[in-house]
């Protein structure tokens, strides 16, 4: 097996795959012990589809790199979803399923009448699920998403003890004088950011997982804040390295054997939570 | 001059006051107590004077040398908080967010600060528990010894004592007490009016006619007498 796998690592795409599957991971669990305690779980799925809404669009006007377009987008709707979680007339959860499934709705009609390709279903199919696209990324892709990946894990770092404060108790830490909007934004733009990134590993359809199931894991185990975070990216990052090696060996497609192994992590986790408390 | 005056104060949401025309001080060692009946405001009145929403009219000034971002805040219980996993000395050390500026990390004097105010509220032992396993009246301590941590000039608690039981209330309320002796001025929500004349140096009541005064006045004022019959009635 070990032979196989230096075999495979041989080729410059599977070491590219490696890279970005572990950065991505990284970012993506960063910031969803946060998400998931601001009560707002699916806010991956709902920046997603918009995302893939976006693509539609750029694809449509052909544009080369829709990057430039499909960012832009995504940070935008991020911003509006987490504003109006607070104090808006459609709540938190209805709008980003408003918001979701009309971006997703839009993408795929337009894709279907301004069909550019002879294989529609395919192209919708690998955006949904992210299929080979993690296997056919080219120097520069890789080069962004790492610069990516790294302003984001910074602004994390830098911003943690804020992101914590307005996660714990955004009223107290606004009374006391703390930037509670411009944080809010911050977590959106980065949250953004890393959904975009993220689409090429997993796919539009389960990127919350990507987001949600290592801080979720690590919620069974730990009780502080910066353990819980710590054991988030440790999770994601070991099984998105899993995932992908087992879907090279196995033949199976990267994004959804990732997400199983999460939700493997998740099971062995929840087992190891129960039998903590058992055990006193 | 003192810490907080409002004046022709009217609180409420979307520009509909929900209380009307207060007009109150705080002045430092003062422990003011407002009291009045469920939706008759309070909550409101508290996020107003914390610039959690904008008055409808009127004006609060502060001074005496307190700064906005120098009030502790007490506030209720969140959903969010009853799981959230945080030990008890992140918790405390979030209070000193506002000394922090926008320099990352917190430094040497922020975290004995932490430390002293967790050993102050009796919760040192607890430092490294969790937020979410603690019982009611020490989750309470957590949040007071985080709004110390904030200030030490003026505290704003929104009912305290809410879901406590009787013998954590009363340690609770002997806390509050003890802050408001070494200097630290209270502003304390509670429908518990035999609790606010107990402990309170002032009252403002609130709520179809509105009250402010001393503690011995309110006692003799028609509000304070139909207020304290009636909740003795329902306890009765």
């Amino acid at each position: 097996m070990f032979e196989k796998i230096a075999f495979y690592l041989e080729y410059p795409f599977v070491r590219y795959a490696l890279i970005v599957g572990i950065l991505i991971a990284l970012c993506s669990s960063l910031l969803g012990v946060t998400l998931v305690l601001k009560r707002f779980s699916f806010i991956g799925d709902g920046l997603s589809h918009v995302a893939f809404g976006a693509i539609a669009i750029a694809s449509v006007l052909k544009l080369t790199n829709n990057m430039f377009l499909v960012l832009p987008v995504t940070i935008i709707s991020a911003i509006l979803l987490l504003r109006t979680g607070q104090n808006a007339k459609i709540k938190g959860d209805a709008a980003i399923a408003m918001i979701s499934v009309g971006a997703l709705a839009f993408g795929y009609l337009l894709m279907n009448i301004f069909s550019t390709s002879s294989n529609l279903s395919g192209d919708v199919c690998s955006t949904l699920f992210g299929s080979t696209s993690i296997l056919t990324l080219t120097e520069k892709e890789v080069w962004l998403s790492a610069v990516l990946s790294f302003v984001v894990i910074v602004i994390f770092v830098l911003f943690y003890n804020k992101i914590f404060a307005v996660t714990f108790d955004e009223n107290f830490a606004k009374a006391i004088g703390t930037a509670t909007n411009a944080y809010n934004l911050l977590i959106a733009v980065i949250i953004a950011v890393i959904i975009v990134l993220a689409m090429n590993l997993v796919g539009s359809l389960l990127i919350s997982a990507l987001v949600i199931f290592p801080a979720l894991s690590a919620m069974r185990l730990f009780n502080s804040f910066r353990s819980v975070t710590i054991c988030s990216a440790l999770l994601s990052v070991t099984c998105a390295f899993l995932g992908i090696m087992i879907s090279i060996l196995a033949g199976t497609p990267v994004g959804s054997t990732i997400v199983a192994v999460d939700v493997a992590g998740f099971a062995f986790c929840c087992l190891g939570g129960f039998v903590r408390t058992r055990l006193g | 001059m003192a810490l907080l005056t409002v004046t022709d104060l009217s609180a409420g949401y979307d520009s509909h006051a929900v209380v009307k025309d207060l007009n109150f001080t705080v002045n430092t060692g003062d422990y003011l107590c407002v009291v009045g009946e469920n939706g008759s405001g309070k909550t409101t009145l508290m996020k107003t004077l914390l610039h959690l929403q904008d008055p409808v009219s009127g004006k609060i000034l502060i001074g005496d040398g307190l700064n906005q971002n120098e009030i502790g805040y007490l506030p209720q219980q969140s959903d969010v908080q009853k799981d959230f996993p945080a030990s008890v000395s992140e918790i405390v050390l979030s209070g000193c967010q506002a000394r922090c500026g926008l320099r990352p990390f917190y430094n040497k004097k922020e975290k004995k600060l932490a430390k002293e105010n967790m050993e102050r509220m009796g919760i040192t032992s607890l430092a490294n528990k969790s937020y979410r396993e603690l019982s009611g009246g020490q989750q309470q301590r957590v949040l007071l010894a985080r709004a110390l941590c904030a200030t030490r000039k003026l505290l704003l608690l929104d009912e305290p004592v809410a879901g406590l039981d009787p013998v954590v209330t009363g340690e609770m309320y002997d806390l509050i007490a003890s802050l408001n002796r070494d200097g630290v001025s209270i502003i304390m929500i509670s429908h518990d009016v035999s609790a606010a004349v107990r402990y309170g140096s002032h009252i403002l009541h609130i709520g179809d006619s509105a009250f402010y005064g001393t503690k011995d006045a309110y006692l003799n004022s028609s509000e304070g007498k139909a207020f304290l019959l009636q909740q003795k009635g329902q306890v009765g």
